[in-house]
């Protein structure tokens, strides 16, 4: 896990000329944004300017409109979201948001469409629209993501250019332990699919930085009114997050009640364990057996 | 037309929302992207509003800031019962100003600590959280006397005032801050009520009453 990317702000909010502290996993972090762009990041150790002391200097990268290091060495780029590139798309960085609960659940949370009706009421979802149909799973070949595919779902309000409700399809992709990345069918164009991210930045055990991006075709509505579409629907998760116990993912398979591990959760959970994931989880082997 | 400069996760601007959704009454809203945008510094919203600070209305040409300043506007100009804000009880009117003053008192120390852990502004969170959790003890107190009474309201009305509207978004949102409700059960029934009223609303963060007792 430390050998991943993590995102650490939106390239857009870091103020220029400043030193920023955050954290990553649990160790307090720097970073800064210089006149001409130059990112840095940087462990702390009682240096305060940036790129003073080279020793403590981490590798950082801008992606998807967020700021990105690691205090590992990576064996590569960020996943792709080959989306981001197209020219006619809506990039927005719709935010960072603290919650206080562990990467893995809120990742977990966002696989699930289970919530929407009940949480993302009129918008996502809408009784008696509950049911979560059938629909795939699956890991890739070379074991590095997640794909769940034929997700359908009614939804009253699937986009920010949604005039009507609809039977929405979803796509979700978990490419990296602390992110996920899903698509929908959108409603400007029925061949092309909207693109929304979450990118957690496991702060501690038990607290991360929700990051959210999205790529969507949206020519009519300011960014900030997607991005205030985004932070609404993150901030009525925010309760139901924190809410949760325990507050790391626990990965025994039977930990918790069928109903919320869903079928994408289990694969997300064992594909945790497979990687070896011990930051933010409760292995299985360290859970007590209840009788 | 009403027209409110909102920012959809504020509490303040919810106490505004709230109001006009008991009273029934439409509205335009202007969103002002607070965070992560903090549109509310811009030159264009200072010249709205010179302290920078959500919410503020328009109604006609009367531009009004300060979220307890519009309750109080709205209710005396709108409401025609008469509840939400009686004039005509000068003891009640003491009463009802000071918890305005006391809502506006949570927004120091409950809301403050909600924009430290959720949106990463740089308040000190832990004095923030203790002056939260001692304006609680006092709420929580009072609230107990209250229904030791009879009484369902933080005033001494037998209909909810403008003072409820006022105190219930950030004390309903402290958990976001980290200010626990565990230890204030009168505040916890009190909630509770105020969900209950007939056109009550939520926002992100607030969720509705549970099915009736
Ligand atoms: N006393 C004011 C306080 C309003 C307030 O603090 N609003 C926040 C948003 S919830 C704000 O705009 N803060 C910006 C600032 O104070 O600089 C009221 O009750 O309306
Ligand atoms: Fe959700």
């Amino acid at each position: 896990m430390a050998n991943q990317w993590y995102p650490l702000a939106s390239v857009e909010e870091t103020a220029v000329g400043r030193v920023h502290r955050t954290r990553l996993f649990g160790e307090p972090i720097a970073y800064a944004k210089d006149t001409a762009g130059t990112l840095t990041a940087w462990r702390c150790t009682g240096s305060q300017q940036p790129g003073s002391d080279p020793s403590t200097a981490l590798p950082v990268i801008a992606r998807y409109g967020y700021i990105w290091a690691t205090i590992g060495t990576p064996d590569g780029d960020i996943f792709p979201i080959p989306e981001y590139g197209e020219a006619d798309r809506r990039n927005v960085a719709a935010g960072t948001i603290g919650v206080q609960v562990s990467a893995q659940r809120a990742v977990e949370n966002f696989l699930d469409m289970g919530h929407f009706p009940f949480v993302h009421t009129g918008i996502l979802g809408q009784e008696p629209h509950t049911e979560v149909k059938e629909y795939n799973v699956a890991v890739s070949q070379d074991g590095r993501e997640i794909l769940a595919t034929e997700c359908l779902f009614y939804q009253p309000m699937a986009s920010t250019v949604s005039t009507s409700g609809a039977d929405v399809e979803y796509t979700y992709r978990v490419p990296h332990p602390t992110c996920s990345v899903l698509y929908k069918s959108s409603p400007l164009d029925e061949k092309r699919l909207d693109v929304i991210a979450i990118f957690c930045q496991p702060t501690g055990h038990e607290t991360l930085r929700g990051h959210m991006m999205l790529s969507i075709l949206d020519d009519v509505n300011t960014d900030d009114f997607i991005r205030n579409f985004q932070l609404h629907i993150f901030g009525q998760d925010k309760p139901i997050l924190e809410n949760q116990f325990p507050k790391r993912l626990p990965l025994e398979p039977r930990a918790e009640t069928p109903i919320r591990a869903d079928k994408t959760s289990i694969v997300y959970r064992r594909w945790l364990s497979q990687h070896g994931v011990t930051y933010g989880v409760i292995p299985a082997s360290e859970q007590v057996n209840t009788p | 037309m009403i027209r409110l400069f909102d920012f959809d996760l504020s509490g303040n601007c919810y106490k505004v929302r709230l109001l006009l959704a008991f009273l029934g009454l439409e509205y335009e809203k202007t969103n002002i992207d607070y965070y992560p945008g903090r549109q509310h510094r811009t030159d264009a919203f200072l010249r709205i509003n010179p302290l920078g600070q959500l919410p503020v209305i328009e109604d006609g040409d009367y531009r009004l800031r300060d979220a307890q300043a519009i309750l109080v506007y709205l209710a005396h100009k709108y409401d025609h019962g008469g509840n939400w804000y009686p004039t005509d009880n000068p003891d009640l009117i003491g009463e009802i100003s000071q918890w305005l003053a006391f809502a506006d008192q949570l927004t120091t120390t409950a809301s403050a600590a909600r924009l430290e852990s959720a949106m990463f502004f740089e308040l000190d969170g832990d004095a923030a959280r203790a002056g939260a959790h001692k304006l609680f003890r006092i709420l929580d107190a009072h609230l107990w006397f209250r229904e030791d009474a009879g009484a369902d309201w933080i005033c001494s009305a037998d209909e909810p005032t403008i003072a409820d509207i006022a105190c219930f978004p950030y004390v309903a949102l402290s958990e976001e801050g980290g200010v626990s409700r565990e230890d204030y059960p009168a505040i916890r029934r009190w909630l509770d009520r105020v969900k209950r009223i007939p056109g009550f609303c939520v926002m992100p963060g607030v969720f509705p009453a549970g099915p009736a007792v």
